[in-house]
């Protein structure tokens, strides 16, 4: 047994996509080398700022020499299949066997293919995984042809055992693979040797080189919630962020600033998102005020003056940005004192999308919109009206034109300062939302109808101008207002028939495809939710469709009733009943949709299936009227037992043409009543 | 290595550098640039296979960054300094982290470190791969593995570095605002701040950026240089007086680059909606794909 160690020494790749990659290496290498024949016990992949690498231990040394037998052309067979054969099997004449056949003689022939050195097997494959490897974006550099996410310097490529080491040959563009790496870029970047994975992980210690991310990460977390307890503060969690810094670095050095008293006074999220997004800066926040007092910062080397001089260099460049915060924010709240009206006027200078207007023509139809919303979502139209009209006036203010990301915080703030009320500063805030399937969804009434407003608007608008997502296109974003849309319906119980909504007037002819579409986006909705798209589609033509959250409860309760005995069963006879129908309607070209009648009943078994059927209708009615589906299901699903006790019993084809006629008629009434809890014509299997 | 005492003695160390590292040291191009790439040296000469290396200052010009000289690092006219070596050599980053320590950045102290940048220019139809290089969180320079310039393939590679001269001489030299920077030897006979030569033209170009520009000049000008640079490329390439082949892509480059400062002015002076500002983009790539498919048929770029 061998174990194996690569290392892809590289400049610094990307912090986002180093873990991917570390598992890509992994992949690629382990499926290659198996698909050649050798076997391994573990293999484990790392990253570093400049470094991918893969240990797998345990690997067969060669490949196993393998029997092929290969059945070859008839003996006797023109001389040109026969030399081709040979070519193909790499043998001579003499070496075939001839062997009787049902047909006559065929040559065959016995290859032994011979175990490959994992050496040769381990060169081919990194070469292959090199070339073709798959990152996000990748580079040439040089005058190379290779590319790879930034220039690939150095490769290690080893295999040990218990009694030697060997470098395994492989040259990839002018790179031959050796048995050395460098540590630290500027702690220690000399050259060394490498034997093993033990011995490389050791060595790079020794160089100021973590290999492992999560050690790198555990040690940043731990040393910073030190820190921070040793001043009685706390660092604001940050998973996303962990990550990054963690691959900008090879030897964290954790350091911790104070940000200066002048700054103390923006609001925590302005301090949070300058320092993170411009300076990879996680907050401390002080317990006791509340507020986030300090930053740490990660460095990426040990000097001998403790990193003053890079928490001096750090604290400076903060200052100089959080200076420009503190500029805006104070000339956003003067003129958020003010009403936000100019900010307001200036959105009609900015363009939403050449064919739709400018952003202050989208807030108004925004807000007409929501106005009509506010009694289906519960809630006074004149504060929602207000609450759109203001929710994005924060677009014009300089804090969101510095940072995007800000948008609707910094609104609920500036609302505030404005005098407006608390309902009308979260619209402001949550209007957006959601925005991921797993962002939350707003649930205060005027957020939501401003929400919904918002999302509507979006798909209206950009339906009306044709520009609705294709394929894997969808470059403003309508299929995520669309799940906006029906998660704010779903979540908030709505009652919400988009029909009245997206108006012809306002969609143009597409008011019945962007219907469609919801509809769609609906089914992926309730498919991560475990509900079968036929399910969805059996619901779908039913009346009130366009009430999705009707749509949804019913295809809940069709979806309930399948997954009992009956159900399934009773889908089965409705399809039997429906097949026979549509067969004998197709063949005598009349429908049998009326006037079955209970006294040509001949069998007991007819006879129930009469009573089963009037029962049922008396309960479905009611229980449809009132939209309680689990009660019309369950009332359907009795008529199971009678319908196969029907089908067992009784011949439909009679001889007597009336009797014939009557039995259709009754499966018509199946299928009526079947059909009018959900189209189960549509359901699979 | 001593610490450099004005602006002035980093561009100098950084040229004597770079010119001992093999560099050409050519000068300032000659027209009003938004950046050091838009210098024919690096945006022409990444295209082909000829090998190139050279390093210059480029005066670069952002109107819509006035701030009258009062913001401590912003300016509407301020220093690049630009190299480009093709093919890119495979120690560029140590050739750089070289340049940092001539003038004066001790990487035993200091926190340097390569941060994910990938650039991009819509104007010249370029980008490449690279990083932003920060010193103690502060982005000092932007180092770039071109991969495509004016919708061309770059083959072999050129890497391009552009330090930000006016704020790492601010961070080497120790000071918060630039006017207040060294320009020459402090001890001098006339010493002479950043502030004393251009405190007063950063208030003359900011009124005139924002305000008095003539944007129906400005308008003109940008039709006729867009028009000018078709008209240069649409000669025949044998020149009928002196019998020569001459394609004349650097005079149509010229005119390109005349459209895009024309484009930021308009800019700044506010005219340009949200729109049409994807338009005038799209006409300045225009040109610049153009020029860039005129140079590739050259000999300077090992062309036929």
């Amino acid at each position: 047994m061998a174990d194996l160690l690569i290392e892809l020494f590289s400049e610094e790749i990307p912090a986002g996509f180093q873990a991917q990659a570390a598992e890509n290496l992994k992949k690629l290498m382990t499926n290659g080398i198996v698909d050649a024949g050798l076997t391994y016990a573990s293999a484990a992949a790392f990253h570093t700022p400049r470094r991918l690498t893969l240990a797998i231990e345990g690997l067969l040394e060669a490949s196993p020499t393998v029997q092929e037998e290969r059945k070859g052309p008839k003996v006797g067979a023109p001389d040109q299949a026969i030399q081709g054969f040979l070519r193909g099997a790499s043998l001579t004449l003499d070496d075939l066997e001839v062997r009787d056949d049902k047909k006559g003689q065929v040559y065959f022939a016995n290859i032994t293919k011979p175990g490959r050195p994992a050496a040769e097997i381990v060169a081919e494959e990194l070469e292959v995984t090199i070339r073709n490897f798959p990152w996000p974006k990748s580079m040439r550099w040089g005058s190379g042809s290779l590319r790879w996410v930034r220039p690939l310097q150095s490769i290690l490529c080893l295999l040990s055992n218990e009694v030697e080491t060997q470098i395994v040959p492989l040259e990839i563009d002018g790179i031959s693979a050796g048995n050395t790496t460098r540590g630290h870029r500027f702690m220690a970047d000399d050259v060394f040797t490498v034997n093993d994975f033990d011995d490389y992980e050791a060595k790079l210690k020794r160089a100021k080189v973590i290999l492992r991310c999560d050690e790198r990460s555990a040690a940043i977390w731990q040393e910073a919630t030190s820190q921070a307890f040793a001043l009685g503060q706390d660092v604001v969690e940050d998973l996303g962020l962990l990550a990054e810094v963690s691959g900008l670095v090879e030897w964290p050095v954790v350091l911790m600033g104070q940000i200066d008293d002048d700054f103390l006074g923006l609001p925590p999220e302005v301090l949070k998102t300058s320092m993170k997004e411009h300076q990879k800066f996680f907050s401390v926040s002080n317990p006791k005020t509340g507020r986030i007092e300090r930053f740490v910062t990660v460095a990426n080397i040990e000097t001998a003056d403790q990193g003053a001089t890079i928490l001096k260099g750090n604290q400076k460049v903060l200052a100089a940005r959080l200076a420009d915060a503190k500029f805006f924010w104070e000339n956003d709240l003067r003129e958020a004192k003010t009403g936000m009206l100019k900010w307001q006027s200036d959105l009609e200078n900015v363009t939403f999308h050449n064919q739709l207007g400018s952003q202050s023509d989208r807030i108004k139809r925004i807000a007409t919109l929501a106005r009509e919303l506010a009694p289906i979502v519960g809630c006074d139209a004149d504060i929602v009206e207000k609450a759109a009209l203001v929710a994005k006036a924060d677009l014009s203010s300089e804090m969101v034109y510095e940072f995007p990301e800000l948008q609707g915080l910094m609104g609920r703030y500036y609302a505030l300062e404005a005098g407006m009320g608390k309902d009308i500063a979260a619209a402001c805030e949550d209007h957006y939302s959601p925005l991921g399937p797993s962002d939350d969804v707003p649930t205060a009434p005027v957020s939501v109808a401003v929400a919904l407003a918002d999302k509507l608007d979006m798909l209206t608008g950009f339906w009306a101008i044709d520009e609705k997502p294709t394929g894997s296109k969808d470059p403003f974003a309508l299929r995520r207002a669309a799940l906006g849309v029906i998660r704010l319906i779903m979540e908030n119980q709505l009652t919400l028939p988009l029909a009245a909504i997206l108006k012809p007037a306002d969609v143009g002819a597409g008011a019945v495809d962007l219907l469609g579409f919801f509809q769609d986006r609906l089914k992926v909705f309730l498919r991560d939710q475990g509900i079968r798209h036929d399910v969805i589609d059996a619901c779908v033509v039913m009346s009130a469709s366009d009430d999705l959250a009707l749509l949804a409860k019913r295809a809940q309760a069709l979806q309930l009733t399948l997954a009992t005995d009956d159900g399934e069963n009773l889908i089965q006879g409705f399809k039997r009943a429906n097949n026979i129908l549509s067969q004998a309607e197709e063949k005598d070209g009349v429908e049998y949709s009326y006037g079955a009648d209970v006294k040509f009943a001949e069998s007991d078994a007819e006879k129930a299936l009469f009573a089963a059927l009037d029962v049922a209708d008396a309960q479905i009615k009611p229980a449809m009227d009132a939209q309680d589906f689990s009660t019309a299901m369950a009332a359907l699903s009795i008529l199971r037992g009678p319908i196969d006790l029907f089908f067992d019993a009784v011949k439909i084809n009679a001889d007597s043409a009336m009797i014939r006629r009557n039995r259709l008629n009754l499966l018509s009434r199946i299928r009526t009543t079947c059909l009018s809890v959900a189209d189960l014509s549509k359901l699979e299997g | 290595m001593n610490t450099p005492k004005s602006f002035q003695e980093i561009i100098l160390r950084l040229q004597s550098y770079w010119a001992g590292h093999g560099c050409a040291i050519l000068q300032p191009y000659d027209m009003e640039v938004g950046a050091g790439t838009f210098h024919p040296a690096t945006t022409l000469r990444a295209l082909g296979s000829k090998p190139w290396a050279v390093a210059y200052v480029q005066p670069s010009r952002r109107p819509t960054d006035g701030r009258y000289g009062e913001n401590p690092n912003r300016l509407q006219h301020y220093y690049q300094y630009q190299v480009v070596i093709k093919p890119s050599p495979p120690n560029l980053q140590e050739l750089y982290l070289g340049s940092l320590k001539v003038i004066g950045i001790d990487m035993a102290v200091h926190d340097i470190r390569f941060v994910e940048d990938d650039w991009e220019s819509p104007t010249l139809g370029a980008w490449g791969l690279g990083w932003e290089v920060w010193c103690d969180g502060m982005e000092v320079s932007q180092f770039t593995y071109f991969q495509q310039v004016g919708g061309h393939d770059c083959n072999p590679v050129s890497g391009e570095l552009t330090y930000g001269l006016e704020r790492l001489a601010m961070y080497v030299l120790g000071v918060d605002h630039v006017m207040d920077m060294p320009f020459n030897d402090p001890l001098a006979p006339i010493p002479l701040s950043y502030g004393d030569i251009f405190k007063q033209t950063e208030e003359e170009y900011a009124r005139w950026n924002f305000d008095v520009a003539n944007t129906d000049v400005l308008l003109r000008q940008f039709k006729e240089a867009e028009t000018e640079c078709e008209n240069i490329l649409a000669q025949d390439h044998l020149d009928p007086k002196t019998g020569k082949h001459i394609i004349m892509a650097h005079p149509a480059y010229d005119q390109c680059i005349k459209a895009s400062h024309m484009f930021n002015l308009l800019d700044a002076r506010g005219v340009i909606s949200v729109t049409e500002r994807q338009a005038y983009i799209g006409r300045v790539r225009s040109l610049a794909t153009k020029c860039a498919d005129a140079f590739v048929q050259t000999a300077a770029a090992g062309g036929i």
